[in-house]
């Protein structure tokens, strides 16, 4: 508006006078954020700073003087400007305040006592603080109908509600799932969802936290404990790799609600629901809580119904258990042991079976990933970028799986991003996603064909090779399907590399702890610290000794072998590949055909009922350590819980394992890990250790320089046929979900999902059920048409509960073409 | 897609073209919708929600802020008696009263057969001409009793069809822009910093002081 500013640069800061003291605030800043920052507390309700601001409630109104006398303003709408005097403490403002409270307590019911907000309820805190004491209105409050569930998870009472619109603005910016809107108006005004469509968006539960009142609750944790009888940690979500910081809270010993805490690097303070609500599986009645020894072998369970996985097994304990491990271990022949997962602990579990596995069981057949993420040295090596980088990149390329479904709260960042204008997203996958919407550009491809959609928009005269040679990229990178060979996704990074040297990479790996693990040295070829076996840093070599000479098998590798039955003895350490693997055939040959299987874990799941050894892990909550999520940021992660009957954490484990065999790993506690690793990890040195900040601290990169694979053109369609894309869901049919009672009966249906011109061409009506066939079995589902897959893809859950969707796929194949049949008759086999 | 007739399809599609985002033709859709069933229903919504690319939610949020979208069925005709002051002076009450008689229902209430829904409304600035009342906001003044009874009569005759839409129409006639004299919107990402519609003289900025 004004010219002024041309001929000068614009103040840096900007003076204003609060409560008479000289503050410098930001240009644009707004009044009730400078007084914060400044140590100023002006009360509020709908003012939330990582939202727009609406100035709905009034209760931050303030005297504000611009020049033309005190006026009580809105300290959430107006931003700060030269010589502003602010009083916040003014007796105007107080009588504003008391007159802001005391209407908005008209309709409030006041039913403290048997509200869950009750005793951490900014209503109530500032009602005590800031209200008149006493109200004049004895006219009859409005009334509705108790808490109405508007979704499975959040329960809405709209008595308590005082239409701050900080639940619908959530939804509306910031999920971006606006099923929740104001309804009504004038004195019928209430916040509700349409009839029949509840809230059911994955970020529902950050409602219930930033509500300013008792008006939302989540079902699980309804009446479930009392603010002041929590017990609280601060600790880092590993559900998925993004790592959001969060606060856990417990009441009696069991884990009762999990808080996002706001990180500028990564969470905001949101959470997704899965995270959030995740801890029921902590106190599931499933939980292994003793050591179990099989009292038949493993694959004569015929005789034993599939909902008793248990009664295979006896109770035993731990000296029995890891004695008889121990002698597994010793009657093992060489280089026939071998450790499959590792990414569900802390980095220290990780570290301590990854030196178990070097320097005791004198093997380097590790892999904490199924066959589910990039190849070791990529994921760790590739110039790596952080979440902030990704959303202020000019250019973020997302070839990845739907980070709504896979990663939700970087999907909250980079749609925030992409909405502020910071970042913008290009997207290259075979169906529509979450940020679909969001990118200024969206190009879908078959499955395991982007990286030659991505050849010849690079190579051609597209403007897309010129944005991106001219600024900075950050390219999202992961498996937008397991149907598809890792080196197809391996092939975007060669790619790009090759044609765009200064772009970085996010890993989108899954897997909360899967980056830790494998910066831990839990792949073959690797070692901690994020080095290659090949040149082990000097540091390590001389703390490890001698290492196994042979580079070791993956995942793929080790379950040939065991299938064949070269492996003697195979750790399961939390990992179920019978459910994640993506070659369900080879998954079950492998487990079935390796000497003695051990599982480290926590539920009896589809592998871990195979096993012949099952002792019980510690998990979440119930051990510290560290973590490390995808961007190689290292954080803390709280104990707050017992661990249930004898379990105990994975590291501990392997140290006891340890000295069965003869052999220390030399430390007794966490903390003497955690101060290991960063002795032997020059990346670790500065990042690790017992005083890590809320936001953790990102890890140096990698010691070596990946090797890209070479780019090979992927192989032609089978004209008769689909490409089967395995897309992943947040509610799926791991055990995560299944285990936690509020998110079980979430989990999403098997279904098969073809563009509606390719359903057309089957020749059926939508939800009818098919058979579909790849070479390698055959499955029964239902077939839907969805206008967001792109032609040529046919879309299946991944895992699926109860369905084996993995009897498709052929671990060794590029990708996996199937066939839709039609005819009736029995479901194959 | 199962609610809007094939020609009102056709007309929600020529408004929303109307618009540089498809979200700001919702309120008239919701018109639209109106107009097609005499009162808004979910079914409308639903419908209106995947044309302008929202919610259902979004749709109900703002239909449910106007008190003329309806969303529980009206009678052919809405009979809104004016009860604010003038009216009531002049015998809004006594005319209410009357009109419940009449029709047998109950104010809020509509007629088994369908025809009329009864109202009470605020003022509908014509005091001069109190008691006043509308159908289909269509005015009729000083109203009494007779005269309630002969419109009554005249509507349920179709006497009054010419003058009277049924509830939820707008228009009759509805204009339509032929595309090469529309002008269209500016998107508003594409304004500058003034609004467009103000002249900007060589470096003498129009709005405000500086």
């Amino acid at each position: 508006m004004s010219d002024t500013a041309a001929g000068q640069a614009a103040p840096s800061t900007v003076e204003v006078t609060i409560n008479g003291v000289a503050v410098d605030a930001q240009p644009g800043e707004l009044v009730i954020a400078a007084a914060e920052r400044a140590g100023v507390h002006i009360p509020r309700f709908c003012y939330h700073e990582r939202m727009s601001s609406v100035g709905m409630c009034r209760m931050c109104l303030v005297e504000i003087d611009t020049g033309r006398g005190p006026q009580l303003q809105a300290s959430c709408m107006v931003p700060v400007s030269p010589q502003m005097v602010v009083d916040t403490a003014s007796e105007r403002t107080q009588r504003a305040q008391e007159g802001v409270l005391e209407l908005l307590l008209i309709n409030h019911p006041l039913d403290c006592p048997v509200c869950d907000k009750g005793g951490e309820c900014p209503l109530q805190d500032q009602t005590m603080a800031y209200g008149p004491g006493e109200s004049r209105f004895v006219e009859e409050k409005r009334h509705f109908e108790k808490p109405i569930p508007i979704s499975e998870l959040v329960h809405l009472d709209r008595e308590r509600c005082i239409l701050c619109d900080r639940c619908t603005r959530f939804a509306d910016e910031i999920a971006g799932d606006p099923l929740i809107d104001f309804t009504e108006r004038g004195n019928e005004t209430q916040v509700l969802t349409f009839p029949g469509e509840p809230f059911s968006s994955y970020f529902s539960g950050n409602t219930v936290q930033i509500c300013p009142v008792g008006a939302l609750t989540a079902a699980p944790y309804r009446f479930k404990a009392r603010p002041w009888d929590l017990v609280e940690t601060e600790s880092t979500c590993t559900t998925c790799s993004v790592g959001c910081r969060i606060a856990v809270q417990s009441s009696r010993n069991e884990l009762v609600r999990y808080l996002g805490v706001d990180i500028d690097p990564v969470n905001h303070g949101w959470l997704c629901d899965k995270g959030r609500f995740a801890f029921g599986s902590v106190a599931s009645p499933n939980r292994v809580t003793t050591p179990l020894q099989a009292r038949v072998p493993s694959g004569t369970t015929s005789d034993l119904s599939d909902d008793e996985p248990l009664r295979r097994f006896q109770p035993t304990d731990w000296a029995n258990a890891l004695g008889a491990v121990a002698a597994a271990i010793r009657a093992a022949r060489p280089g026939a042991i071998a450790v499959l997962g590792g990414a569900r602990g802390t980095n220290e579990d990780a570290y301590a079976w990854s030196k178990l596995a070097r320097t005791v069981l004198r093997t380097d057949h590790v892999d904490a990933q199924l066959s589910d993420g990039l190849p070791a040295e990529l994921a760790v090596g590739l110039p790596a970028a952080t979440i902030d980088e990704a959303c202020s990149a000019d250019t973020t390329l997302l070839v990845c799986g739907d980070l709504r479904e896979e990663l939700p709260v970087l999907h909250l960042r980079l749609r925030g991003a992409a909405r502020a204008g910071t970042t913008r997203l290009v997207e290259i996958a075979p169906t529509t996603t979450g940020l679909t919407r969001n990118a200024v550009r969206a190009e879908q491809c078959r499955g395991g064909e982007a990286a030659s959609v991505l050849r010849n928009l690079l190579d051609g005269d597209d403007p897309l090779a010129g944005e991106l040679a001219s600024g900075s990229v950050v390219v999202v990178l992961g498996r937008s399907s397991v149907s598809e060979s890792a080196e197809a996704t391996a092939e975007v990074a060669s790619v790009i590399s090759a044609r765009v040297p200064h772009a970085r990479f996010l890993v989108a790996a899954r897997r909360g702890n899967v980056r830790g693990a494998l910066d831990m040295g839990l792949a073959p070829g690797m070692l901690p610290g994020r080095a290659l076996s090949a040149s082990p840093p000097p540091e390590l070599a001389s703390a490890w000794g001698e290492l196994p000479g042979e580079r070791g098998h993956d995942a793929t590798g080790i379950l040939t072998a065991a299938a064949s039955g070269e492996i003697d003895v195979l750790f399961l350490l939390g990992a179920d590949p019978l459910t994640d693997f993506p070659d369900s055939m080879l998954a079950r040959l492998g487990v079935s055909g390796a000497g003695t299987v051990v599982a480290v874990d926590s539920f009896v799941s589809q592998s871990v009922a195979e096993a012949d050894i099952v002792l019980p892990a510690a998990v979440f909550g119930e051990k510290s350590g560290t973590t490390t999520n995808l961007e190689g940021r290292v954080s803390a992660v709280g104990e707050l819980v017992t661990a249930p009957g004898s379990a105990r954490p994975d590291w501990m484990i392997a140290a006891e394992l340890a000295v069965l065999c003869g052999l220390d790993l030399g430390f007794v506690s966490v903390e003497e890990i955690t101060a290991e690793i960063a002795a032997v990890c020059t990346t670790h040195a500065g990042a690790i250790g017992p005083e890590l900040a809320a936001d953790g601290v990102v890890a140096s990169g990698a010691a070596f320089e990946p090797e890209f694979p070479p780019e090979h053109v992927a192989p032609a369609r089978d004209a008769y046929g689909l490409r089967l894309v395995c897309s992943r869901k947040l509610y799926d049919g791991g055990v995560t979900v299944s285990q936690a009672p509020a998110l079980a009966s979430l989990a999403a249906d098997t279904v098969l999902r073809v563009h509606p011109v390719d359903l057309e061409r089957v020749g059926v009506e939508s939800g009818t059920e098919v058979e579909v066939h790849s070479d390698r079995g055959a499955l029964r589902l239902p077939i839907v048409a969805d206008a967001g897959i792109a032609r040529g893809n046919v879309v299946v859950l991944f895992p699926s509960p109860h369905i084996d969707v993995g009897a498709l796929i052929d671990a060794t194949a590029p990708v996996t073409d199937v066939r839709i049949e039609t005819r009736g008759g029995e479901a194959p086999r | 897609m199962t609610f809007f007739t094939e020609e009102n399809r056709t007309l929600a599609h020529e408004i929303i073209g109307r618009y540089p985002k498809r979200r700001s033709a919702m309120i008239p859709l919701l018109h639209v919708a109106q107009a097609q069933a005499g009162w808004v229903t979910e079914e409308a919504m639903v419908e209106i929600a995947e044309l302008v690319d929202t919610t259902p939610a979004e749709v109900l949020g703002t239909c449910s802020f106007y008190e003329m979208f309806k969303r529980e069925p009206v009678g052919k005709f809405l009979v809104n008696i004016c009860a604010t002051m003038s009216c009531a002076l002049a015998g809004a009450a006594e005319l209410m009263e009357h009109a419940e008689e009449r029709l047998g229902v109950r104010a809020g209430g509509t007629t088994p057969d369908g025809l009329f829904t009864l109202a009470s409304a605020e003022c509908q600035a014509a005091c001069t001409e109190a008691p006043c009342l509308q159908v289909n906001y269509r005015y009729r003044y000083r109203v009494d009793a007779d005269g309630f009874d002969q419109l009554v009569d005249d509507l349920a005759a179709g006497a009054l069809d010419d003058e009277i839409p049924p509830h939820g129409v707008t228009a009759r006639v509805r204009q339509h822009i032929p595309a090469g004299r529309a002008v269209g919107a500016v998107p508003p990402e594409a304004v500058a910093e003034e609004p467009v519609w103000l002249a900007v003289a060589d470096g003498v900025s129009s709005g405000g002081a500086s």
